[in-house]
């Protein structure tokens, strides 16, 4: 039966073979799409898939036939086998990556028709999208850019445009891609957003993120302060309180083990704060740590709805946060904090590992002897850190068994969380309940927004400390070693040989300028463009008048919006009519003028301008003169040879005034 | 039930197809558009990075399907503009033997300087890609499916293009008003026996085959030992190859009859048979006239006379039975 629906095309429109002059294309499409995960994938995956693209071109080159599939087929099967030894599965994102970029290599060498091409193209569209895992910051959504419109410069001269000049193919594609711009906009700000995950994240999802633990041990802070990237940003409603103050609130640790500091759970209950002094309203920006808790600064007042704020003041969110998060809090900065504590919080702040540390008692001791106050104790400790020889450093040497023994009778050299863990171990053993806190302590104003930066080398631990009447206060033994590590930063604090990132240095002005720059365009794209999230979308909608946004009407905005978009864009690409030369439009207005007059004076498409001329005169005499005229200046601009522009000017000058003169009515 | 002649009759609805004479320009009610396989796998892999985005969260990922989803959007409108306001017109079909390609000569411009690209010209007989680019018009030989004996009218023509992501394809139908000619098949078979008339030293009528009289455009039937090779060499720009004009001698005459066909074979047979007489006679340069049921043509020779044989003969059904 040779019966088919009308629409089914009964060829394929175009010829198949792929066009030989696309290959180069194609190998750039996939070194631009796959080449950035060169950075993480495996090496072997690596090596792979670059030998494939270098042997295509090779064969390009030479224009040799393509390899055998069963070559292909043992290839493919071979590293499919390695993915699953690498990643222990298929699926899963980073398993699922690498099977797109092995894909779109051995597709590559099987390009016979045009539609293998489309494939490579589709693969290196969706793994754009794939890399997005691992980085959303300007330049990778720039450099996505590019290759969007290098694939689709490639799909281009796939469907006809092969002949074309490179940079034309470009250009158009920078067309589309410029045209599609206003629908990405209308789709981003009105599409029903729906907040992830779909389906279980793999475990891998959230690696790789850097932020404070729910531990502490020796060592472990330093290496944290290293990383120069940023915990999260604060916009302050009012003024900046001073840097001295600025103590955001982490994990509260109170149970010592082994050389390590942890959390342990207690029942909830509410914390009691009696306010001191006035209260700060700020809204911080946090980058995803994959931990429950937010950073307040001490003490937090007002949390957000959906967060709980703990008996020890930490607030915390309801679930990990994966993805960059804006939260608005109220503190005071003076403050009272359980003044009537439990017992049982008490006396797990005085809990000590037996057997460790034996010096460390026997000081604490001694030193309770001689005046049992607590609020003596502990300034009886500070004293001690100030007189006997600590230095601040990165480099602190590696403690064993007894850590704060030897930290406070041998090594003397650590950083803040030797200072604090020794300080509690002290108290504690003085029978002075304490614990420690871990958090950030300082931050930079950027200039340029005025944004709060707190970054990674601001981590710190100072100790807190329970005092009759007085309730918790914070203690930080950092600031007795170092004030400057308090007043002006890690960096002023350090001794200059030591390594710290770049860009925690202050010391090169230019440098600190052009971060700031940097880091507001990041907050203002991190603000704008990656917290566009649910909340955020039906803040705007509201804002622009839409009651109660839900998914309903918001998709019949963004209907309208397309719909409207997509008008616009037909009318503006297909109702273009064609620039015509001055003089043609001149002529077409007298031969309309002309048709007026009578239906049988119409000009016939075959008729020249000197002809038509003649034809107007003879039927009607009083118009001879001009209309032969008229033709005549257009036959001479138009046909006759180049004039100097001035004189054309003057032509077309009288053209139009010989029109103009016309009778509008046929003379009686 | 014919299920073709319904879908005919169907389509005829469908995209109001109706014979058009002259010029045709592509208006926006005669471009149709669907998505091409390619575009419904693009769509399914936006779908796919769409939940991608969803699940991971990833605001630039939900942009990039945005971006992408607003590119197959523009693309759909440029792919119809590379057909908007492209105009058609068909020209002459040269006639040609049963079973051989007939090409059409069919004319193509553009009211604006914009270009037309990887445009899909299909008779039915497979597509020729054409492009509109510098000039205002061009011209495309386009095939024919192969026809039957007889005036035939041209086939329905598809202006097909995909250009330029190949997400879209958007094509119109044309439907020019005209025939074109088809002669039957020739089939090569001895001429009958010839009667010799003397005729020496006339030079006025018909070809002969001994005296020189000068040079003329070659005709597809002239026998390649006229050609005048050298007074082609001499201008090989010149096209149609010269041929070596002969007059005089014993013009042979022949008589083609229906008559004298061979037993047993039936109309179309006979028919081919015939024209392949009037090829051979032709080339031969004899003098020939055809003798049907109900025609007679007098006898002759020459590129006319020729043609008037082929065309009688294409044309040509036995008494009382329908015209072909």
């Amino acid at each position: 039966m040779n019966w088919r629906l009308p629409w089914r095309r009964q060829r394929r429109p175009l010829p198949s073979p792929l066009p030989h002059s696309v290959l180069p294309w194609l190998l750039l499409c996939a070194l631009a799409t796959a080449g950035p995960h060169t950075l993480h994938q495996p090496l072997w995956l690596t090596a792979i898939a670059g030998l494939v693209l270098a042997w295509r071109a090779w064969l390009w080159l030479r224009q040799l036939p393509l390899p055998p599939r069963w070559l292909l087929s043992l290839v493919s099967l071979g590293s499919l086998a390695a993915i699953v030894v690498e990643y222990r599965t298929l699926l899963g994102r980073d398993a699922g990556v690498s099977l797109l970029v092995l894909f779109l290599a051995l597709k590559l060498m099987e390009l016979r028709q045009r539609r293998d091409g489309v494939v490579v193209l589709m693969l290196g569209y969706f793994l754009l999208l794939t890399h997005y895992f691992h980085s959303q910051s300007i330049p990778t959504g720039l450099w996505m850019l590019l290759a969007l419109v290098l694939l689709t410069a490639t799909l281009l001269r796939l469907h006809g445009d092969d002949r074309a000049r490179p940079l034309a193919s470009l250009r158009y594609a920078g067309v589309l891609t410029l045209q599609a711009l206003p629908f990405m906009l209308v789709l981003y700000l009105l599409f029903p957003r729906i907040s992830g995950p779909l389906w279980g994240l793999p475990r891998d999802a959230h690696a790789g993120l850097s932020g404070l633990s729910e531990t502490m041990a020796p060592g472990s802070l330093a290496n944290l302060i290293q990383n120069g990237s940023i915990a999260f940003r604060v916009q302050f409603q009012g003024e900046t309180p001073p840097r001295a103050q600025l103590y955001w609130r982490g994990p509260v640790l109170d149970h010592f083990a082994d050389g390590v500091w942890r959390a342990r759970f207690l029942p909830h209950r509410k914390p009691q704060v009696e306010a001191r002094g006035p209260e700060v309203a700020y809204v911080t920006t946090l980058e995803p740590h994959n931990q429950r808790w937010l950073l307040a600064l001490d003490s937090p007042t007002a949390v957000p709805a959906e967060a709980s704020i703990g008996h020890d003041l930490q607030v915390l969110a309801p679930a990990p946060l994966t993805s960059r998060s804006r939260q608005a809090f109220r503190s005071v900065l003076d403050y009272r904090h359980n003044r009537q504590e439990q017992p049982l919080v008490l006396q797990r702040a005085l809990q000590l590992p037996a057997e460790r540390n034996p010096r460390t008692r026997e000081l604490a001791e001694q030193w309770r002897r001689a005046d049992p106050r607590p609020a003596s104790l502990v300034q009886r400790a500070l004293a001690h850190f100030r007189q006997e020889p600590f230095f601040y450093t990165l480099r602190a040497p590696l403690l064993g068994r007894d850590g704060v023994d030897e930290f406070l009778f041998a090594t003397r050299r650590g950083f803040c969380e030797h200072y604090a863990s020794a300080f509690v171990v002290l108290m504690r053993a003085a029978g002075v309940p304490a614990r420690v806190v871990t958090g950030y302590q300082g931050g930079d104003i950027n200039p340029v927004d005025g944004y709060l930066t707190v970054r990674q080398s601001d981590a710190h631990a100072w100790a807190e400390v329970w005092l009759e009447d007085q309730g918790w206060r914070r203690v930080d033994p950092t600031s007795a070693i170092s004030p400057a590590r308090i007043e002006a930063g890690i960096a002023a604090a350090l001794p200059d040989d030591e390594a710290l990132p770049l860009l925690a240095r202050v010391d090169l002005d230019w440098l600190v300028r052009l971060r700031h720059r940097w880091e507001a365009a990041n907050n203002a794209w991190n603000q704008w463009v990656l917290g566009y999230t649910p909340e955020r979308q039906r803040q705007l909608l509201s804002r622009l008048g839409l009651q109660q946004p839900d998914w309903r009407n918001m998709s019949a905005a963004l209907a309208a919006a397309c719909g409207l978009l997509l008008l616009l864009l037909t009318l503006w690409s297909l109702g273009r009519r064609p620039r015509l030369a001055p003089e043609e439009r001149l002529w077409q207005r007298f031969c309309r003028r002309s048709a007026r007059l009578a239906p049988d004076l119409a000009r016939a498409p075959w008729e020249g301008p000197l002809a038509y001329g003649r034809r107007l005169g003879e039927r009607l005499p009083t118009l001879a003169p001009q209309a032969e005229a008229i033709a005549g200046l257009y036959a001479t601009l138009r046909y006759g040879p180049p004039l100097a522009p001035r004189d054309r000017q003057q032509l077309l000058e009288r053209l139009a005034a010989c029109i103009r003169e016309l009778p509008s009515r046929r003379p009686s | 039930m014919d299920l073709r002649a319904q879908a005919q009759r169907w389509q005829r609805w469908l995209f109001r197809l109706q014979p058009e004479g002259g010029a045709v320009r592509l208006e926006r009610r005669r471009i149709y558009i669907l998505p091409t396989r390619s575009g419904l796998l693009y769509a399914l892999a936006l779908v796919v990075m769409l939940l991608g985005a969803i699940n991971y969260d990833l605001a630039l990922g939900h942009a990039l399907v945005f971006l992408l989803a607003g590119l197959g959007l523009v693309a759909m409108v440029h792919t119809f503009r590379n057909l908007l306001g492209l105009g058609l017109q068909a020209g002459t079909v040269a006639p040609v033997f049963a079973g051989e390609q007939a090409r059409l000569t069919l004319h193509l411009d553009r009211p604006d300087p914009r270009p037309r690209r990887a445009l899909a010209l299909d008779a039915g007989a497979g597509p020729i890609l054409a492009e509109l680019e510098l000039p205002d018009s061009s011209s495309v030989s386009l095939p024919l499916p192969p026809q039957p004996r007889g005036y035939r009218p041209l086939p329905r023509l598809t202006v097909a293009s995909v250009y330029p992501l190949g997400l879209f394809r958007a094509w119109a139908y044309f439907l020019p008003a005209a025939r074109h000619l088809v002669y039957p098949a020739p089939l090569s078979s001895p001429l009958p026996r010839a009667r010799s008339v003397p005729q020496a030293g006339d030079s006025r009528g018909g070809n002969g085959q001994e005296d020189f009289a000068g040079l003329r455009p070659r005709q597809p039937a002239d026998p390649l030992r006229h050609i005048a090779w050298k007074a082609a060499a001499r201008e090989p720009a010149e096209r149609p190859l010269p041929v070596k004009h002969f007059a005089g001698g014993g013009a042979e005459e022949i008589r083609l009859d229906w008559q004298d066909l061979p037993s047993g074979c039936d109309v179309e047979q006979g028919l081919s048979l015939l024209t392949g007489w009037v090829l051979a006679a032709e080339a031969e340069g004899l003098s020939y006239g055809l003798q049907l049921p109900g025609v007679d043509i007098p006898r002759g020779s020459g590129p006319a006379h020729r043609q008037r044989c082929l065309e009688t003969l294409a044309l040509w059904s036995p008494p009382g039975a329908r015209q072909p």
